[in-house]
């Protein structure tokens, strides 16, 4: 393989890099266009009004808006008795979100060319009490019943060629003490009854329980998930089960609502959502046969809330928590939603 | 313009000249291939900088799905490495293997917008990598082949210093484009897919197959069968010991990530200076890769080889003791580590490439590059394991005791081969500060 004489050359090569240099400014001028796009706001797509809110009301199903507008990405409020209403958007951009008893937990993109991101703890006006840098991309954000406890879960990539590795971390604050537990990896892991390490050890998808010292998280080690009980006053974590990913404690705390992965049949289907119930050990598949990628919420004892991909980025669903009945679509163009219960 | 054409036509000649004038810059051919180099490196970076925010936040995906299939693409692309190099060398076309595998990473871009899927995205992933497989040692080769044995290591450091601007400016590249268009992961793609078609081009247009000289034409008629080569390389002074040399090294070395985990569990290292310590690391490189590659050539490049495993038993030693703030810990790691891939990486080449016949040069870096990789891959499970079994300190304890054992018995392997290695300066005329 000779290269073409010298004289054709510098021909050549400015032809062709003139060409890459128009597709590559098209495709930024084009990317940039529809960005613009998704700022305003497209018919049929839920109305979204400019509005102040607090997390002391009852009654509201809070989440982040990503029907297209101005207010996308900013958390809404519907009555979780019309979830189809209008919704009142508040000053305040989050990726994911969570509340609870007055306490909320935001995370978001601090912007700037170089993409950083925060978790914000809220009060209970919306106002921001503290900030922490997170080190990766926000996935899971939990408060615990009480409004004591929150968590928050990142992806931290890893810097190999072609982004071969990736990992969790997952910490959780109390506010009382104001006490950060900076990564679940510091904390003494039992599997089986034994000291359990290994240098893959990754956690996700804290749910706390109501006693504020007790929670149940993801353990991701070896190629297996295990779902994990955690003491926060001992710090350790004691493996529970095989093949749990994302629990979510019930409200009476009797049953976990899970993903759990089952064997691919089509490449597209890696996971299902599951219930388990805590007395006696009994999985039950729910109704909802999609692959579900979320940690589902309890609206209330007995239907779950999730996740799933939508039009515009993800929908809200919900579906029995017996195993029994149908999946429904709730709200659309949202996704990490919170309940405000009574 | 980048080159002009009397420096690549420079390049070809440049093979069979056996003085070079003091104060001669490297070879065409060698600023070619670094620029292509750098530019590929600005495409993948700013892929794999991007990658883990578009599978999340683009596609709402569990990056964690695939990421379990990472040790059978190491292997595909080791026998994928191997098998380009000995066509490569057996076709004399070694330009022709590298520039495919640029071109199958190049169209790996778009093709990770068409997919989907956990497995596919890892299949388009495992391609991309297969491509870079393919590339680097016959590119090493070309580097080698155009720079006469007493320049080596400065060539390489030209080289790796272009190589690492590019990784360093990937990342900047990308998060510019998603900071002008919000989201705009195709427009990423699409441009990174624009900087790999213009680094292929840049390798057709202006890197030369160096010409065969003529003690090469005439022993090298007869093409030599794979089981040959193999045997020629293993009767090639220097090399085995070198091979061996890097397998033992190799075995003892873990991976930054590891070195990273420990930083941040023992160390407790605060979450906001976790990303910057791949980027320390880089800048370390590429400060110091030119430098350390001309001090190669002066010093002795298997003396500088094992001083960089010198450094790198220093920081393995740096994590263990506690003494030290997180901060300076921290700074010192990423300075040592960057320094230890200035002395090892082009330089192991460096070292290399004057022992192995012109006619098997890119087989003979394959596999003393495999050799080395496959020595690491043993060190991270065997690091793994001891983490596993006895917790990190251990098992960097254990790591550091390895690898001083493993420099030792290397410094005696190579000192008996000296009077053979391509260690010592050739002429003391040239060296040039």
């Amino acid at each position: 393989m000779t290269p073409p004489p010298a004289r054709h050359r510098l021909p050549v090569l400015l032809a062709v890099t003139a060409l890459l240099l128009a597709g590559a400014l098209v495709a930024v001028v084009r990317a940039a266009g529809r960005a613009d796009e998704r700022d305003h706001s497209r018919p049929g797509q839920p109305t979204v009004n400019k509005g102040e809110w607090d997390l002391n009301h009852p009654g509201r199903l809070i989440f982040r808006n990503l029907a297209w507008g101005p207010l996308r990405d900013h958390l809404a409020a519907v009555p979780l008795t019309a979830p189809g209403a209008a919704r009142t958007a508040a000053p305040r951009d989050c990726l994911r979100f969570h509340a609870a008893a007055g306490t909320g937990i935001c995370l978001r993109s601090k912007g700037g060319v170089v993409p950083g991101h925060e978790a914000v703890l809220l009060d209970s006006r919306m106002r921001a009490l503290r900030r922490f840098p997170v080190p990766g991309i926000p996935t899971r954000a939990r408060v615990s019943p009480s409004g004591r406890l929150v968590a928050w879960t990142v992806f931290v990539s890893g810097d190999s060629y072609a982004g071969g590795a990736f990992s969790t971390r997952t910490a959780i604050y109390d506010t009382r003490t104001r006490t950060l537990h900076d990564s679940l990896e510091d904390f003494s892991v039992l599997v089986d009854g034994r000291r359990h390490r290994a240098v893959d050890h990754n956690f996700w998808g804290v749910t706390f329980a109501a006693d504020d010292t007790t929670f149940y998280a993801t353990l991701g080690t070896q190629g297996r998930t295990y779902l994990v009980r955690g003491n926060l006053s001992r710090r350790t974590l004691t493996a529970v089960r095989e093949n749990v990913e994302c629990p979510s404690l019930s409200p009476d705390g009797t049953r976990i609502a899970f993903k759990k992965r089952v064997r691919p049949k089509g490449a597209d289907a890696p996971w299902r959502l599951y219930v388990l119930d805590l007395r006696n050990g009994r999985e039950t598949p729910l109704a909802e046969r999609a692959s579900v990628d979320d940690q589902a919420l309890w609206r209330d004892r007995n239907t779950l809330l999730y996740a799933l991909p939508g039009d515009y980025g993800a929908d809200l669903w919900q579906v029995p928590a017996n195993g029994e009945g149908h999946p429904r679509k709730v709200v659309a163009s949202a996704v990490s939603p919170a309940v405000i219960g009574r | 313009m980048y080159l002009s054409s009397s420096r690549a036509a420079d390049a070809s000649a440049g093979v069979a000249r056996d003085r070079p004038s003091v104060r001669r810059a490297v070879a065409g051919n060698v600023v070619a291939l670094g620029l292509v180099s750098m530019v590929t490196d600005v495409s993948s970076e700013m892929v794999t900088a991007v990658l883990p925010l578009y599978l999340v936040a683009g596609l709402g995906m569990t990056p964690l799905a695939y990421g379990l299939l990472d040790g059978v693409y190491q292997g595909v692309t080791a026998l994928v490495r191997l098998g380009g190099s000995y066509a490569a060398d057996r076709t004399r076309r070694r330009k022709l293997v590298a520039g495919t595998g640029y071109a199958l990473s190049a169209v790996c871009k778009p093709a990770l917008l068409a997919v989907t899927t956990p497995w596919a995205i890892g299949a388009v992933l495992a391609a991309d990598r297969t491509g870079k497989g393919l590339r680097s040692a016959p590119r090493d080769a070309l580097i080698s082949l155009s720079t006469t044995p007493g320049e080596q290591g400065r060539a390489f450091g030209v080289h790796r210093t272009l190589d690492t601007a590019g990784a360093l400016l990937g990342p900047l590249a990308a998060f510019g484009i998603l900071w002008a268009a919000h989201d705009g992961y195709d427009a990423v793609f699409d441009v990174s897919f624009c900087c790999a078609v213009f680094g292929v081009l840049l390798l057709v247009l202006y890197v030369r197959e160096p010409r065969p000289s003529t003690a090469e034409r005439r022993t090298g008629t007869p093409l030599p069968g794979a089981v040959r080569a193999l045997r020629t390389l293993a009767r090639t002074p220097g090399v085995p010991r070198l091979g061996l040399a890097a397998v033992l090294l190799g075995t003892a070395t873990i991976s930054d990530a590891f070195l990273y985990l420990v930083l941040q569990q023992r160390h407790h290292l605060d979450a906001r200076w976790f990303p910057l310590l791949p980027v320390g690391t880089a800048a370390a490189f590429l400060l110091l890769a030119l430098p350390i590659g001309r001090l190669a050539d002066r010093a002795g490049r298997l003396r500088v080889f094992l001083a960089g495993h010198g450094l790198l038993l220093a920081a393995y030693l740096l994590l263990l003791t506690q003494a030290v703030p997180q901060l300076p810990t921290a700074a010192s790691l990423f300075l040592l580590l960057g320094t230890f891939y200035a002395a090892t990486d082009g330089v192991l080449m460096a070292a290399a490439a004057p022992l192995l016949p012109p006619a098997l040069r890119a087989s003979g870096l394959a596999l003393i590059q495999t050799g080395q990789a496959v020595g690491r891959f043993a060190a991270a499970v065997l690091f793994g394991a001891a983490w596993t079994s006895f917790g990190p300190g251990t098992a960097l304890a254990a790591a550091a005791g390895a690898l001083a054992t493993a420099v030792a018995v290397c410094a005696l392997i190579l000192a008996r081969g000296t009077a053979t290695g391509g260690s010592t300066a050739p002429t003391s005329g040239k060296a040039t500060a």
